[in-house]
């Protein structure tokens, strides 16, 4: 097996897990992980060398906007970051209110986060995976944990839920 | 006594939370948070934020690697789908009421291609309802293609079904999901089945794999 091939293999646990906070929901996530693996396999010669885990991390980033845009094109009576597929494991409170927490993001700042704490990459790798300076990196970051801070804390943003 | 040392910013502070703070300022950010209560209680919510995070996620790192993500076979996957990406700058769906739908097992799975055969499908259910007016142009006018392709900004044309036994109806400019028309064909067969061919072009290259190092 080539090296590029095995640096993928060995990324596979950590986009899933990536891909499992993302959506929150472990058959999306799933699916995102294999258009990812079709889509790098496919494009070893846009690869550069560098990081190939940062360089997944993009792709797996990418294709989550693609699908959460054609999400976002049917007509749901929800606010757009209402639209993720609810988490369905009914786990016990705490671990559930994550997710919720998690779900209230807007999709940049969840993508800061999770990078960061869940799959520890350094602000420089975020920025590259997102596109965007370390500083707004920062402010995304600073943003979402004031998000979830207040959502954990019972601020709870007005979600309009239909019955 | 003169604190001659800068304040510590809300940055600083996350920096110290990931690992980022350069070592220079640690001993003062951590003297800074014994002295101020409310930050320290904040760097601790974050700091419980993301062992929240990785309790409830961490271990779908530890599940066994399934085999449909087998690199090999998503390889081979992966070139078929290219000689279909290489033909397909028309995506076009031929959809019939009695016999299913062509190709369906090759287009599961891509996100772009799903979206236009849910547009497909709903022209298709839209359309072929339709008694009176099922078609914008008849299949005698000779500008029927010519008008379609121009349209939808690619060389279409309707293909001969005969020999299915399908006759070609006419055709209709649809608007497309993603704001690029489609052109519709509808044919029909000897007992009055209806079926249509959708196309529209692809969408625009995909932005994933924009990457700098």
């Amino acid at each position: 097996m080539s090296g590029f091939r095995q640096g993928i293999q060995a990324t596979i646990p950590a986009l899933r897990r990536y891909a499992r906070a993302l959506t929150r929901d472990a058959e999306a996530a799933d699916d995102l992980v294999q258009d990812t693996l079709v889509r790098a396999l496919r494009s070893e010669h846009l690869f550069h060398g560098g990081d190939i885990r940062s360089w997944l991390y993009t792709i797996l980033t990418n294709l989550n906007r693609n699908r959460l845009r054609s999400l976002a094109r049917r007509p749901v009576i929800s606010p757009i970051e209402d639209n993720d597929v609810p988490d369905a494991s009914g786990s016990e409170g705490g671990a559930r209110d994550i997710a919720r927490a998690l779900a209230s993001l807007v999709e940049d700042q969840r993508v800061a986060l999770l990078l960061v704490v869940l799959e520890g990459l350094s602000y420089r790798e975020v920025a590259e995976v997102q596109g965007v300076p370390i500083g707004t990196v920062m402010s995304r970051l600073a943003r979402a944990r004031a998000q979830i801070k207040a959502y954990l804390d019972g601020e709870r943003p007005p979600l309009r839920r239909v019955k | 006594m003169i604190d001659r040392e800068p304040p510590v910013t809300e940055e600083e502070l996350h920096a110290y939370v990931d690992g980022e703070l350069a070592a220079d300022r640690r001993a003062a950010v951590e003297r800074w948070l014994a002295s101020h209560a409310e930050d320290a209680a904040r760097v601790a919510a974050w700091r419980a934020q993301a062992d929240a995070i990785r309790a409830r996620y961490g271990a779908a790192a530890d599940e066994p690697v399934p085999a449909r993500f087998d690199l090999d076979r998503l390889a081979r996957q992966g070139r078929k789908w290219s000689r279909y990406a290489a033909a397909a700058a028309v995506i076009a769906l031929l959809i019939g009421g009695a016999a299913g739908w062509f190709g369906r097992g090759a287009w599961e799975g891509a996100g772009p291609v799903r979206a236009v055969t849910t547009e497909a499908f709903d022209a298709h259910r839209l359309y072929i309802a339709e008694v009176r007016h099922p078609i914008e142009v008849r299949a005698g006018e000779n500008h029927l293609n010519p008008w379609l392709s121009r349209r939808i900004g690619y060389q279409v044309a309707s293909p001969n079904l005969d020999p299915l036994g399908l006759k070609l109806l006419g055709g209709r400019l649809l608007p497309g999901n993603s704001g690029r028309a489609a052109a519709l064909y509808m044919y029909e067969g000897a007992s009055g089945e209806r079926f249509t061919i959708y196309c529209r072009r692809d969408q625009a290259p995909q932005t994933a794999l924009r990457y700098r190092v």
